[in-house]
């Protein structure tokens, strides 16, 4: 195998491997922005069922939550594909993590400025969508940012359940050329031209939106 | 009529009780200053009356209007201004949305209406050159006076100032006290808990002097000099020690 021919079959793995990460970034972020608003503003019932959720996925690591949904599942009759079970357990693990992401968001914001807020005559939502969230959200960008780069290199795991994603055709190719070392290096490469690039890419965005003295990643504004 | 009118107000914290049945009034463009040892409840009592904290016991009323039991305490909040020692100023918003908001969003003000409102308050505090700037990028005294004209913009009946200038370097506290003594001229209602003796004898019509929830003594700004009560005697006199 050429090199040209190589990187096409990389190139196709590094698809899946971005389909991957995306959707269950994506899954995770719809799951964990009502589970961090339930573990703020929920009452005690809320706060218990969601703030357990966290603690417990966050305990339980992913390719065991993996084997579970591919494996164990198809025992009470449920049935996933490699792909789908690999993004259902990506999304589960990614977003407890992503809930505890905006939960210290929100709760950034500092409490004086919500009574500031109420002294004015502001609701409770208009609180909410005028001060709290537009901070919160700034506040989340990097931690955000650095929590799809894990999502991204944990991809990596749908390998053990089959998916042919960019490790996986790493391999295969490997089997053929009998060269592990320039391979894997080829694979280490792109996940890191793309954790790079995400993060040169967002620090550019949160550059251009940065305001006068909020902090970000320990630089200035 | 009386803007405020505070009748046994109570508040307790499990079976500690903070406010133990304060009562008091304040005319309309009255400046009454409360002063008191270190957790003795002033920013307890000022936050029940506009009720940021839930009263226990006793009514208050704004206006002659009960603002406790009220199912909707932001109605009062629109009439009450309140600043903060910390200033607690919106810090993604710039000075001057800072105080626009509350006209815009509260009082449903037209935008160009409420930014007039708004430039004309910054005027007053001296800030109408800084209105495009952040909270980060003000010194303290200047935080400060925005958070006045964030006050003063909502046109409120009666302004509650929990130490405004206790967390000054000290060279700034006297541009705010300034602005204050301006609002006291003009006939604002006013109820300022603060340290600042002098600025308190200069100021107030009534100085209410209060230690450990209750309301020790009151009067005119003569008990500062002469205090009828021994506890005011020694917390005026270990006051002047300190400083
Ligand atoms: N949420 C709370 N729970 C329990 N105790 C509280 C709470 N808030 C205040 N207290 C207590 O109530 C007392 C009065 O507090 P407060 O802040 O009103 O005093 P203060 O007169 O404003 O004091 P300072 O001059 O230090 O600002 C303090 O002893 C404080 O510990
Ligand atoms: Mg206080």
């Amino acid at each position: 195998m050429d090199l040209l021919s190589i990187l096409q079959v990389l190139l196709k793995g590094t698809l899946i491997t971005a389909e991957l990460a995306v959707i269950s970034f994506a899954m995770a972020f719809v799951i964990a922005i009502p589970f961090s608003l339930g573990q703020v503003y929920g009452n005690i019932p809320i706060k218990i069922i969601t703030t357990s959720y966290e603690r417990i996925i966050r305990g339980v690591p992913l390719l065991v939550v993996m084997f579970i949904i591919f494996f164990g599942f198809p025992s009470i009759g449920i049935r996933f594909d490699p792909f789908t079970a690999s993004v259902l357990s990506l999304g589960i693990c990614s977003s407890a993590y992503q809930s505890q992401i905006f939960r210290g968001s929100l709760l950034s914001v500092p409490n004086g400025q919500i009574m500031a807020g109420q002294s004015l005559g502001m609701k409770g939502t208009q609180i909410f969508i005028h001060i709290t969230l537009p901070q919160a959200i700034r506040f989340s960008i990097a931690p955000l940012t650095n929590e799809f780069t894990i999502v991204l290199k944990d991809t990596s795991f749908a390998y053990a359940l089959g998916v042919t994603e960019l490790l996986r055709e790493g391999t295969y190719i490997i089997s053929t050329t009998y060269e592990p070392l320039l391979i894997y290096l080829l694979c280490a490469a792109i996940y890191f031209i793309i954790t790079f690039s995400t993060n040169s890419i967002v620090r550019r965005v949160e550059k251009r939106f940065a305001i006068h003295g909020f902090e970000f990643r320990g630089e200035r504004a | 009529m009386k803007v405020l009118e505070v009748r046994n107000l109570k508040k307790r914290y499990d079976s500690n009780e903070i406010i133990k049945g304060i009562s008091f009034e304040m005319e309309k463009g009255e400046t009454v200053v409360v002063i008191g040892p270190s957790g003795t409840g002033k920013s307890t009592m000022l936050m029940c009356i506009n009720r940021l904290i839930e009263p226990d016991e006793g009514k208050i009323f704004l206006n002659g209007e009960e603002i406790t039991g009220s199912k909707h305490p932001e109605i009062f909040r629109q009439r009450i201004g309140m600043v903060f020692q910390e200033f607690n100023l919106f810090n993604h918003l710039t000075v001057l949305d800072n105080v626009r908001i509350g006209p815009i969003k509260v009082k449903k003000l037209p935008k160009d209406i409420a930014t007039k409102v708004a430039i004309e308050n910054l005027k007053k505090v001296g800030l109408e050159s800084r209105m495009n700037a952040y909270p980060a990028q003000l010194s303290g005294g200047q935080k400060q006076r925005v958070g006045i004209a964030r006050a003063l913009a909502m046109e409120p009946q009666l302004i509650l100032f929990d130490e405004p200038t206790s967390a000054l370097d000290p060279e700034l506290v006297g541009e705010v006290l300034e602005v204050i003594k301006k609002l006291a001229r003009e006939g604002m209602t006013m109820l300022i808990v603060t340290h600042e003796l002098g600025f308190a004898r200069d100021v107030a019509d009534r100085i209410i002097f209060m230690e450990n929830g209750e309301i020790i003594e009151q009067g005119g700004p003569e008990i500062l000099a002469n205090p009828l009560k021994e506890r005011t005697k020694q917390f005026l006199a270990k006051f002047r020690e300190g400083r």
